[in-house]
């Protein structure tokens, strides 16, 4: 019962593993950009929260929905005034672009609110936990999971449902051509950042209620994530919540057995992927 | 006058493509441009398109100087493209094709799926399929249609005969009459000559990136087109 326990535990927690995913693989999928600080704008929005809750009082449900569009506006401005500007056929400005923006956040972090180890308090379920049959899990795991599976529900209805997911498709199948229908790609690149950041914010939600953090963590999120949408095959949601899972159970697992091998189970789970369906899970027709 | 161009030259990064292209279209006009490969053709279209940038004083739609404008600008002034390869969105069904052609659609005009899908039956029936499942002349359909979605008063049709086997041909340039019927404009880009005189009121020949001649089909002798096509002297 030890070991489908450890399971659970490892599935839940790939639901955290999938919403620090979800919006790498959104923007990778429309404008093919690896945003480097991916990471640490989870960590920039798990302040955000912080502070609207300690300054101002507010629960964490509440602050998520403060934030959340405040960081969608961070998102549009961000890939307006900087992002757009160093798309094209070379793919290193961007990568150097967003390094360099993980470095800014961090130290800005730092300057901001020192290099202590910080928590979002939430006392209502900090300690909640229901019975699951057989086994006992906490009622923030479950609500992590369940968060990850509503966002990449919602997401899928946005992509393959509204004309704005139309635009997306379009717009990454060939952006000249969108450009033919009137689509701007610049704009609909500067929205799916929007919305990417939207995902951040839950995703920092549970980071943030979850355990500790401080401005250095961003960039091991940002592994996990990008172990999680390649496992996945690029470009589908439901592969990277995939990804995730098997994230979180390697890492359960091989903390089960020594609890030093934890993050080490995680990197090897990810290499045997590899080695076995070097595409992904569930890659893409074409790419 | 609907369009001009004006001493148009165009051209890819350090290759010049057009040489001071003068040409124009009436509004209603079915203006054919004919020549052989890497003529110039596609470069002429992709310019009045607004995929290639140009100085605005060198395309006129209406009078006013539009040769700066992005794509999108274009097709809000009511130009749409049907872009030579016919470029289907391949992540988008053949109605979601279609939908997003007039995502951006100008006012009321007739083009709707309903009245696509009576031009184009069999359309109809592939709707929920991959655009880009379907045969070339299908494909071509469906270009045509998410084009003329947009309602425009403009259509530039850049080698919509191409790789298509004879018989598809006419049945595509068979729809050509219900869209110059709304009122619409069409500029058609054909390397075909016996296709673009028989459907054009007036027809332009560009050799390496000019106009070598133009004139109405009536007017154009089989000697003067083939000197304009291949140069040389007939």
């Amino acid at each position: 019962m030890i070991w489908l326990d450890t399971i659970v535990q490892g599935i839940l927690l790939g639901g955290l593993y999938a919403l620090f995913a979800t919006g790498l693989s959104l923007v990778f999928g429309i404008m093919r950009l690896v945003n480097l600080a991916h990471g640490d704008m989870i960590v920039l929005a798990a302040y955000l929260i912080l502070v609207l809750v300690t300054g101002l009082g507010l629960s964490p449900w509440l602050a998520v929905l403060i934030a959340a569009p405040l960081m969608f506006a961070l998102g549009w401005l961000l890939q307006r005034v900087v992002l757009n500007r160093v798309l094209g056929p070379d793919i290193l400005p961007p990568l150097l672009v967003t390094f360099g923006l993980s470095i800014a956040i961090q130290n800005a972090l730092l300057e901001g609110f020192s290099a202590d180890s910080r928590r979002i308090p939430n006392p209502d379920l900090e300690g909640a936990s229901v019975a699951l049959g057989p086994v006992t899990v906490g009622v923030m795991p479950v609500l992590t999971f369940a968060s990850a599976v509503l966002v990449i529900v919602i997401l899928n209805r946005v992509i393959y449902g509204t004309p704005l997911g139309r635009s997306f498709r379009a717009t990454s199948d060939d952006p000249v051509t969108a450009g033919l229908m009137g689509i701007e790609p610049m704009k609909v690149f500067a929205v799916a950042t929007g919305i990417a950041m939207m995902v951040v914010t839950v995703a920092a939600l549970y980071l943030g209620t979850r355990a500790n953090f401080d401005p250095a963590i961003g960039p091991a999120r940002l592994i996990y994530a990008f172990q999680a949408v390649i496992i996945g095959g690029l470009g589908s949601l439901w592969g990277t919540l995939a990804g995730g899972v098997i994230i979180g159970v390697a890492q359960t697992l091989g903390a089960a057995v020594n609890p030093e091998w934890q993050i080490l189970a995680g990197h090897l789970a990810f290499l045997l992927v590899l080695l076995v369906r070097p595409r992904g899970l569930f890659p893409r027709a074409r790419d | 006058m609907l369009l001009e161009t004006r001493s148009l030259d165009a051209g890819y990064g350090r290759f010049r493509a057009l040489f001071g292209v003068d040409i124009r279209v009436d509004a209603g006009e079915c203006v054919a441009i004919i020549g052989a490969n890497g003529a110039g053709k596609s470069t002429l279209m992709r310019s009045i398109a607004g995929v290639l940038p140009n100085a605005p004083d060198m395309i006129r739609h209406r009078g006013e100087p539009i040769g700066a404008l992005s794509a999108a600008a274009i097709l809000q002034r009511g130009i749409a493209m049907v872009p030579e390869g016919r470029k289907l969105f391949p992540s988008l069904s053949v109605e979601e094709n279609l939908l997003i052609g007039g995502q951006k659609r100008r006012g009321n005009g007739q083009w709707t799926l309903d009245s696509l899908y009576a031009l184009f039956p069999i359309l109809r029936e592939k709707r929920a399929m991959p655009g880009t499942a379907l045969s070339g002349g299908q494909q071509q359909m469906v270009a045509i249609g998410r084009a003329l979605m947009s309602n425009p008063e403009l259509l530039l049709c850049d080698e919509i005969s191409l790789g298509l086997a004879p018989v598809v041909i006419r049945d595509i340039y068979a729809a050509l009459p219900r869209i110059r019927e709304t009122g619409a404009a069409v500029i058609v880009v054909e390397q075909d000559i016996t296709q673009a005189l028989r459907v054009a009121d007036r027809v332009y020949c560009l050799m390496e990136g000019r106009v070598t001649l133009s004139g109405t089909p009536a007017e154009l002798t089989r000697e003067a087109i083939h000197s304009a096509y291949f140069g040389g002297h007939a």
